[in-house]
């Protein structure tokens, strides 16, 4: 029980024990068939699997928009920059663009992510020199950005007939690839902000910028650098994406991924106002949503309830996540007993 | 002193916003009669008025959104229900009658339970309309995924009447919009709560410290936002006469964008409607401007954000002067 209360501290905590539920709930529904784990052709197959697989997109985006969120902004492009990293991608694969490349995989991918620096850069420099608020500065890339990607692919759905591109969504070891992408960012940013200042820096900007200014934190380039690795997150999961459906759709291609990718992190617990932050946490937020997706697919229903199934979610996250509403409620159940909620702290 | 000289200010920003969308508009649409045949005529400005009235109306009523310094993102989606569940009810008989009203009522009570949950529970607008635009977005889905035809004569009439003079075609729905505008513009000019919506995205904590009522007039702003979106739902299936749950995805971007480029400052307390408005037709010229080029029609998304990137850009450059200037005469003054 102590532990249990010990644990309770953790920011990932909640987020993961919903996660368990929600596959748990899934397990029984389905008779236990939820948690089958097969091997074909030495590959892992599973409803398990294919939840990890098909969140690894929003896990990367998740990972990313929770810096972005640490600083107290929002980047909602991200599904723009997604189709623009895929579009260049497969139109250097298929040598529509840069001939030159002679289609060489590895030069499509350095410039898709170079395209999704770009791109977050962008927003960056909007949001952090010229100080425009983080949703609007994003909302230009997000109008242009489709345009952008149509325009690279020519207004056609670009498919690639290349086998080392599909194996940006292919199995290493029996397990998806996208796993492994996931799993070496993750490691690579945990490392970045639990071993130097930059995490710190993060979560003061966050806190209070005008604070952390005068306390003598570049303000203005933590948060260029961390709109700068969104839109490099960003770029990854648009490769897995095109690499997944073997070809650039500019239409389709990261469609509300932006609201799933920022809806991830509300759930994991990171305050939307900014300050403190979970990488783990939004890597599980990421998982329960891709789970409720997988889990409305598997029960049979329309997939297009589980907009309705995540509305009622994002709502119920943060009216618990709201002072307001828990002094409310606080006061409702234990009526006389106010003083409690008069304590500090 | 002060406080006189930053209204004048702010006056004036928000005159020359106006001033400036006014003459990009006069100027778009001469470049584009300089450049094409037959595009100098009465029938394309109608077309304009005719293809833009449920976006005005839909970004009219986001402006009192803005103005409060909210967003509101959930508009498109109720738009869609609007669509897709009264094409339902006329399907199965309901009269156009009854279903109209019903689609208005559901959109006014919608608004406002998401501007109850923003204010009461100091939630941020961006996620709880995220959250109604699932939700929207889902019920249509639960209602139907197919297109309904809608064949209800009133619809049918609304959709085909029409006046014509000069060879120039003003559809009947066009009228709403007007209504529409009329009555956005008076209520922000001549009434106290018009007056509130200024205040309050001016400086909400100033406005509740004089006593206005900030917490019903941010309820209210939500319930316009989204009552004009279920009336541009209403117009909108005059104009297709069909309900589908994929309608007009992204419309509240191009809104947003309107309303920006119409001189409406996303920090709340500056804009007008009439300036929303020319920023519609902004839009809609792009898009004609575009389609007699012959280009790609990603182009006028293209387009349309360089030129909100532009207004974005400069309102930032005539707010960042006019604190230098106040700040400047404070120093005086001091």
């Amino acid at each position: 029980m102590e532990k249990i209360r010990k644990l309770s501290k953790y920011q990932g905590f909640w987020p993961v024990v919903v996660l368990l539920a929600i596959l748990l709930i899934n397990g029984i529904i389905s008779g236990g068939a939820f948690f089958e784990i097969k091997i074909v052709d030495a590959h892992l197959y599973g409803r398990l699997i294919d939840i990890l697989r098909n969140g690894s997109k929003l896990m990367l985006l998740a990972t990313g928009m929770t810096f972005v969120l640490a600083t107290g902004g929002t980047d909602i492009s991200v599904g723009s920059v997604m189709a623009i990293s895929g579009a260049i991608a497969c139109s250097i694969v298929d040598g529509r663009i840069l001939p030159g490349a002679g289609q060489n995989v590895q030069a499509a991918i350095l410039l898709a992510l170079l395209g999704g620096m770009l791109c977050g850069a962008w927003n960056g420099f909007l949001v952090s020199k010229i100080k425009i608020q983080p949703i609007v500065a994003t909302m230009i890339l997000m109008v242009a950005g489709r345009g952008i990607a149509q325009l690279i692919t020519d207004g056609k759905i670009v498919t690639v007939n290349s086998d080392s591109y599909y194996f940006i969504n292919g199995y290493i070891l029996g397990l998806p690839f996208p796993l492994f992408i996931v799993l070496f960012v993750v490691a690579l940013v945990l490392l970045f902000t639990k071993r130097t200042a930059f995490g710190l820096f993060l979560e003061s900007t966050g806190c209070n910028p005008v604070a952390s200014h005068f306390a003598g934190i570049n303000v203005n380039s933590v948060k260029w650098m961390v709109y700068t690795f969104c839109g490099v997150t960003a770029a990854v999961a648009g490769l897995i994406e095109s690499a997944g459906i073997k070809g650039a759709d500019c239409n389709n291609a990261g469609l509300f991924m932006e609201l799933d990718a920022i809806l991830a992190v509300a759930i994991g617990g990171t305050s939307l106002s900014g300050g403190r932050f979970s990488v783990p946490a939004s890597l599980a937020g990421a998982l329960i949503i891709q789970s409720i997706t997988t889990s409305v697919y598997a029960m049979g229903v329309a997939p297009e309830i589980t907009a309705v199934v995540k509305a009622v979610i994002v709502i119920c996250i943060c009216l618990f996540q709201s002072a307001e509403f828990k002094d409310k409620m606080r006061k409702r159940f234990s009526g006389h007993k106010q003083e409690r909620t008069a304590k500090p702290a | 002193m002060s406080e006189s000289v930053k209204t004048t200010k702010k006056f004036r920003i928000r005159n020359m916003s106006l001033l400036v969308t006014a003459l990009l508009f006069i100027g778009l649409f001469t470049a584009g009669s300089v450049a094409y045949d037959r595009f100098l005529s009465l029938s394309t400005f109608c077309n304009l008025l005719n293809d833009g009235s449920y976006m005005m109306i839909a970004s009219i009523g986001i402006t009192f959104v803005l103005l409060t310094g909210g967003i509101d993102i959930s508009i498109s989606s109720t738009i869609a229900f609007t669509c897709v569940f009264s094409a339902f009810l006329l399907r199965s008989g309901v009269p156009a009658g009854v279903v109209i009203p019903l689609v208005l009522l559901i959109g006014l009570l919608f608004g406002a339970l998401m501007g109850f949950m923003i204010h009461s529970y100091q939630l941020q607008p961006f996620i709880v309309t995220l959250a109604g635009q699932f939700f929207m977005r889902g019920l249509c889905a639960v209602i139907s995924t197919e297109s309904i035809p809608i064949t209800d004569d009133f619809y049918k009439k609304m959709a085909l009447n029409k006046i014509v003079f000069a060879g120039a075609k003003i559809y009947y729905y066009v009228f709403i919009a007007a209504a529409v505008l009329i009555g956005a513009m008076f209520v922000l000019k001549f009434t106290r709560f018009g007056r509130t919506v200024y205040a309050v995205g001016g400086n909400e904590l100033s406005a509740s410290l004089m006593g206005l009522p900030v917490r019903r007039t941010k309820v209210a702003v939500y319930a316009i936002s989204s009552f004009c979106a279920a009336l541009a739902g209403v117009v909108f299936s005059f104009y297709t006469l069909a309900g589908y749950s994929l309608q007009n995805v992204g419309l509240e971007m191009d809104a947003i964008s309107s309303a920006v480029i119409g001189g409406t400052l996303l920090t709340g307390g500056v804009g007008t409607v009439i300036g929303t408005t020319v920023g519609v037709m902004i839009q809609g010229v792009i898009q004609t401007i575009v389609t007699y080029q012959n280009l790609n029609t990603w182009w006028t998304k293209v387009f349309s954000a360089a030129l909100l990137c532009l207004f974005i850009v400069i309102q930032r450059i005539l707010a960042g002067r006019s604190e230098k200037i106040k700040d400047g005469k404070l120093e005086k003054a001091a």
